[in-house]
């Protein structure tokens, strides 16, 4: 267990900002921890690093307490905070040798590593102009190539795609998916749900300072929306045909949106529907099989927690 | 948070240390602020020892401390050197610390530099020892400069009493900019916005440098009243003003290089007539005595700064990291 918490909370005053997490995070993983702004993501992973002092529960690091040994946890922990600044006067590379000293490596290994992240990152060719002139996908590349200077077993990123533009979002997911085939264990926080689904093994769910879902993406889409296959069909005329497909035993929910009708099923129903819609006389238009997305899955459990209400 | 023996943090909190105080004297010295300060250094030092110089041509009698004279001569539309110094050294310490640890919330570079294995310890005390070293450095290059410049208008070489009471000086001035650097530093974490720091620091050298004096008479009078009929009360008013006037830096530094830059300077505060019985005025003082009469403001001096790092640390323990 690389990390690990238990009845975890914080509270700011009367602010609870985190309250009772249990965390288990295995090895070589790729944890998501994901949920809106506000939800106690970016807290839990303070207390994790020890930046700030949890108000009850206890959390473990590599088996380190991030209070009583931060030194020796931060030493193979490597963070990159939401929004990361440098210093802009200085160039990438001495903001990078900066980073080295405090973590007590020797020159020439420093200056090996440096020339070798950055490499790896793609900033070679501007290591030596100042970081002012980066854009901020650069920024990012600059932030994560300081996390793997100290070569990590455990990489925490908070929300590593805000602010950057599609492709370079995509591009930086890869680059965390590359981490784990390393071995190097990846916990991302992020409130894009739909941009970093794809790249956990395993999600978190966070509500109000509470973790609410836990689990792979499928399950979760299996437990909350009921089933996992989601279909999207265009027909007309539409008249009579909801019934019909409602009526089909696999067939969960039915309804109407932009002129579509959208399925919900315990299996993949395709064919079964097109004969329905053609045995109903009507034209089929298309029909396609869809993936279920977090966003969804979120909103949707949000939405049955309020009705419960 | 009770701390059991078995539960103490591991490791030093000197971690790091080094990395931040080389990382902020390079700063420093390559910054845009550090350019203004130079230029400052050089018309102070020139116009020094141009004030000191043309007095003493003047003078015709005999001084065992001529160099002393240099520091403290003043040629009436200059100020002099240490007038100089008590004016000019608050402002530079506050140039350097007052954006120290609000600009590293404002870069978003806080919570990276602190996810590295060091303690905040290492953070504080690498950029007040920087801090610190840089003034030594303005200083002492301050310093060299009029002494050089001294020794080429005046042709007279200083004698071994003389290096010793200017090194002292020095010393002296160090623990005073030491305390402007506690102050700016303090508000570098008390206030997010770095311009609000550096005008709440000024606001603080401006009441000391020019309210204080007015303050600490009205004190005085009011806790001790002045009896006509009652002669003592005088002197237990002017005792009064010279304790709470000593509240301030500016004066305890004012005090420190007053008997360490003037030998005849033999008591500070009110002398009444019968303690000067047998005192041969006007005779110098041996280093040692006067050292011990400086004693007390010099120390008060350096007890203030670590009072205000010891502040600081508090404050900035407890600070969140996250903005």
């Amino acid at each position: 267990m690389v990390i690990e918490t238990q009845g975890l909370s914080k509270r700011y005053g009367k602010v609870v900002a985190v309250e009772d997490l249990n965390l288990r995070i295995e090895a070589g993983e790729v944890y998501g921890l994901l949920g809106p702004n506000g939800s106690g993501k970016t807290t839990t992973i303070l207390m994790m690093l020890g930046l700030t002092e949890p108000s009850g529960g206890t959390v473990r690091v590599l088996g380190l307490d991030p209070v009583r040994e931060p030194l020796s946890l931060k030493k193979q922990v490597g963070y990159l905070p939401d929004s990361v600044g440098f210093y802009s006067e200085m160039t990438a590379w001495e903001n990078l040798a900066y980073i080295a000293r405090l973590n007590g490596l020797p020159r020439a290994e420093a200056e090996a590593r440096i020339a070798r992240v950055l490499e790896r990152m793609g900033l070679a060719e501007v290591a030596h102009r100042p970081v002012s002139a980066f854009s901020r996908g650069m920024r990012q590349r600059l932030g994560l190539a300081e996390v793997l200077l100290k070569e990590p077993k455990v990489v925490i990123l908070d929300e590593p795609t805000l602010g950057l533009d599609p492709e370079a979002a995509q591009a930086f997911l890869q680059m965390i998916q590359g981490l784990k085939a390393e071995g190097i264990t990846v916990l991302l926080s992020s409130h894009l749900l739909h941009q970093v689904q794809a790249i956990c093994d395993r999600v978190g769910l966070f509500h109000k300072g509470r973790l609410v879902l836990e689990g792979r993406v499928e399950e979760l889409a299996q437990r909350v929306l009921g089933g996992a296959y989601r279909i999207r069909l265009g027909a007309s005329p539409l008249e009579g045909l909801q019934a019909r497909l409602q009526a089909l035993p696999e067939v969960s929910r039915v309804s109407l949106e932009d002129g579509e009708v959208r399925l919900e099923a315990t299996q993949d129903v395709r064919p079964l529907v097109a004969r329905t819609v053609l045995e109903a006389g009507a034209a089929l238009h298309s029909l396609a099989l869809e993936k279920p997305s977090l966003d969804e899955v979120y909103a949707r459990y949000f939405q049955e927690v309020r009705h419960a209400a | 948070m009770q701390l059991s023996a078995g539960a103490r943090r591991e490791g030093s909190p000197w971690t790091g240390v080094w990395a931040v105080f080389l990382k902020e004297v390079a700063d420093h010295l390559s910054s845009t602020r550090m350019r203004i300060l130079e230029v400052l250094i050089l018309l102070s030092a020139v116009g020094a020892v141009y004030a000191g110089a043309r007095t003493l041509q003047q003078t015709v009698s005999e001084d065992p401390f001529l160099l002393l004279q240099v520091f403290t001569a003043a040629q009436d539309p200059l100020p002099s050197f240490v007038a100089f110094l008590s004016f000019f050294l608050p402002l530079a310490a506050i140039a350097l610390g007052f954006d120290a640890i609000n600009s590293e919330y404002n870069r978003n570079t806080l919570s990276r530099v602190l996810a590295q294995p060091i303690y905040r310890d290492a953070l504080l005390w690498g950029k007040f020892l920087a801090g610190l070293a840089t003034l030594a450095l303005i200083l002492l290059a301050l310093f060299l400069l009029v002494v050089g410049l001294s020794l080429i208008f005046l042709g007279v070489p200083p004698n071994t009493e003389e290096v010793a009471r200017a090194l002292l000086f020095l010393l002296a001035t160090l623990a005073y900019a030491g305390v402007w650097l506690g102050i700016a530093l303090l508000f570098s974490v008390l206030f997010r916005s770095a311009a609000t720091s550096a005008l709440a620091a000024i606001a603080v050298w401006l009441f000391f440098a020019l309210f204080w004096g007015i303050i600490a008479q009205l004190l005085a009078q009011a806790v001790s009243p002045y009896d006509p009929f009652r002669p003592e009360s005088e002197l237990r008013q002017a005792e009064a003003l010279v304790a709470f006037s000593r509240v301030s830096p500016n004066t305890l530094y004012a005090e420190a290089i007053q008997v360490l830059l003037n030998p005849a300077v033999r008591s500070l505060g009110p002398v009444l007539i019968t303690q000067l019985q047998g005192a041969l005025l006007g005779s110098p003082l041996p280093l040692g005595q006067s050292l011990l009469l400086a004693w007390p403001q010099l120390t008060g001096l350096i007890a203030l700064t670590l009072l205000l790092f010891a502040l600081t640390y508090v404050l900035f323990q407890r600070r969140e990291v996250r903005a």
